[in-house]
């Protein structure tokens, strides 16, 4: 995902300018078109709108875009998504590198951990906040039962205003760590082995080895798998849905819960929209941040 | 020496860590209700039972769910793989007005999220009427440009000359790519298609939003709809037979299969 920007088309065929030739792009063509462009430039323009609940639409310019600023749980979502951002994309960049680092071997057990930490990737959200709610449900749930039998009092995590995001974390890390960890294992193989027995010629401290020439040659994939994080957890949704239903007091409520609320409990569906066109911008923004960052890097 | 030991026994202790709510949740759901009620410490001595695992094949609408999720997953990855292939070769080798802009906008297509489209995608679905569908289920996840992305670059990667000889010997475009280059793209057929299946099994946001009869719930949304009335449940025996009987499948099939889904998930990063 990161080379969209090195794939302009390669050189062309010589004399096949037909226009037969496009038959074979048209399929997919059309259904980009009906499917995603249009729902697109709709959802642009409904965030414009005001409907209600007989869907009759109203024009009311930039009115969504205002209200949604003044608009206190919005502003909370913003910040709690952000909150959420940081507390997984961080730990899930570095302790995908660190265990890409440690299980980058060819033994048997490396092999059985790599397929224990991607084993939960294939588990649909629902299944994931169903074992969940299981580990951090106070009564009778797995740490409730570690902390009774350590003697002391069983927290509710997914009650408490300032442990139910960070449980919800955890989750979330459990749930996808796997993936940064094969993007990196991916990276690794392919730095070229004769860069390390140089090193080892010169005598380099694992240390050398490591910030001078394994990090250097994956950065790439380093920036990569941060874009690919940041715009995943940014669209956080089913963990918050499922196991706290954005509570305790709003604590844990993402854009995603907000829109999916506003549009289908409400049916303020033009309200909605424009909330998810701020997402939309917030995602925009972030991944060309970090592609301006990791390629500048790339030049010096 | 000695760090990167350490190193090791902190990495294997963490995949313990990472194996233990699977493993809570696979012992309560062999727990009676009744017991799990009085005290859930239960789980480690005691009667096990497959009562929950009965109940759940008594409820129909499971396999309901499954059966939907299957006709859902292998409709979308089947499409995709069409679709995508058509396309990638499209773009990739053949030469008609407007295609780089075309491909340009198509890439651009990668950074629109689904939040951005699904309120009109939902409307529009409602229009037609075509809610609570398979269709509606499938179409919109064939419009992801990732797999023309994917192909377009496996399709660039194979040598020219392959066309050129066939061209001269008056094979037509179709033929080329179904007989010869097609043949060539298994690999990467393979990654779009494990990619593809995974994220349709999967996902939530659009079945919860377009299936709201219980018929029509995928696996993944129909488990939702019983894990929200957590409290007054059935029983917590129950809902854990739930997820194992719905998360095990993928596991099993992971287990399997794990050396090529996770090759195939470097791959097409990589890529």
């Amino acid at each position: 995902m990161a080379t969209i920007v090195a794939s302009v088309p390669a050189p062309k065929l010589r004399g096949s300018g037909d226009w037969r030739n496009a038959l074979f792009v048209a399929p997919y063509l059309f259904v980009f078109l009906v499917m995603l462009v249009i729902p697109l430039a709709m959802g642009m323009w409904l965030s414009t709108t005001k409907s209600d609940l007989f869907g009759t639409e109203r024009w009311v310019g930039l009115a969504n875009f205002v209200r949604l600023f003044g608009d206190a749980i919005f502003l909370q979502t913003v910040a709690n998504t952000f909150i959420f951002v940081l507390l997984t994309v961080p730990f899930l960049t570095l302790a995908g590198l660190g265990l890409a680092l440690v299980l980058n071997r060819q033994e048997r057990w490396a092999a059985v951990l790599r397929t224990i930490f991607f084993a939960s990737t294939v588990l649909s959200v629902t299944v994931v906040t169903l074992v969940w709610r299981l580990v951090f449900l106070p009564d009778g749930g797995l740490l409730g039962v570690t902390a009774e039998a350590l003697g002391k009092t069983p927290i509710a995590f997914l009650n408490d205003e300032k442990l139910a995001m960070p449980a919800i974390a955890v989750t979330t890390i459990w749930w996808c760590i796997g993936l940064p960890m094969v993007l990196f294992l991916a990276a690794l193989q392919q730095v070229p082995r004769g860069l390390y027995e140089a090193a080892a010629l010169d005598n380099a401290s694992r240390w050398t080895t490591l910030t001078r020439i394994t990090l250097p040659a994956i950065r790439r994939t380093f920036f990569l798998v941060i874009i690919i994080e940041v715009i995943l957890q940014f669209q956080l949704f089913g963990q918050a849905q499922l196991m706290t239903l954005g509570g305790p007091n709003n604590a844990t409520r993402p854009i995603v819960l907000f829109i999916y609320e506003t549009g289908w409990r409400q049916w303020e569906l033009g309200y909605a929209a424009a909330a998810a066109q701020v997402l939309f911008a917030m995602i925009l923004i972030a991944a060309m941040i970090q592609y301006r960052i990791s390629s500048r890097r790339e030049v010096a | 020496m000695r760090r990167s030991r350490l190193a090791v026994a902190l990495v294997a202790l963490a995949a313990v860590l990472m194996l233990v709510p699977l493993l809570w949740v696979f012992a309560l759901s062999l727990k009676a209700n009744s017991e799990l009620m009085a005290d859930t410490a239960s789980v480690f001595n005691g009667r096990y039972t497959l009562d929950n695992y009965r109940n759940l094949f008594g409820n129909g609408a499971v396999f309901r769910w499954i059966l939907n999720s299957l006709i859902v997953s292998l409709g979308m990855t089947a499409g995709v793989l069409v679709l995508a292939s058509l396309a990638g070769y499209g773009f990739a080798r053949l030469e008609f007005r407007g295609r780089d802009v075309l491909f340009v906008v198509v890439l651009l297509g990668l950074a629109v999220p689904e939040q951005a489209v699904i309120i009109a995608r939902h409307q529009m679905f409602s229009w037609l009427s075509m809610h609570n569908s398979y269709p509606a289920l499938i179409l919109p996840g064939l419009s992801a440009p990732f797999g023309v992305f994917l192909m377009t670059q496996y399709f660039r990667a194979i040598p020219k000359d392959i066309d050129e000889a066939a061209l001269l010997d008056g094979a037509s475009r179709f033929t080329i790519f179904w007989r010869l280059l097609l043949p060539l793209t298994i690999p990467a057929q393979a990654t779009l298609g494990i990619f593809t299946f995974l994220h349709a099994w999967n996902d939530y946001w659009w079945p919860l939003i377009s299936a709201t009869n219980k018929d029509m719930f995928t696996l993944t949304v129909g488990v939702a709809s019983t894990q929200m009335n957590f409290a007054q449940t059935e029983g917590l025996g129950f809902l854990m037979a739930q997820a194992v009987f719905a998360g095990a499948p993928m596991l099993i099939v992971y287990l399997f299969f794990q050396k090529y889904i996770v090759q195939a998930v470097a791959g097409a990063a990589g890529r």
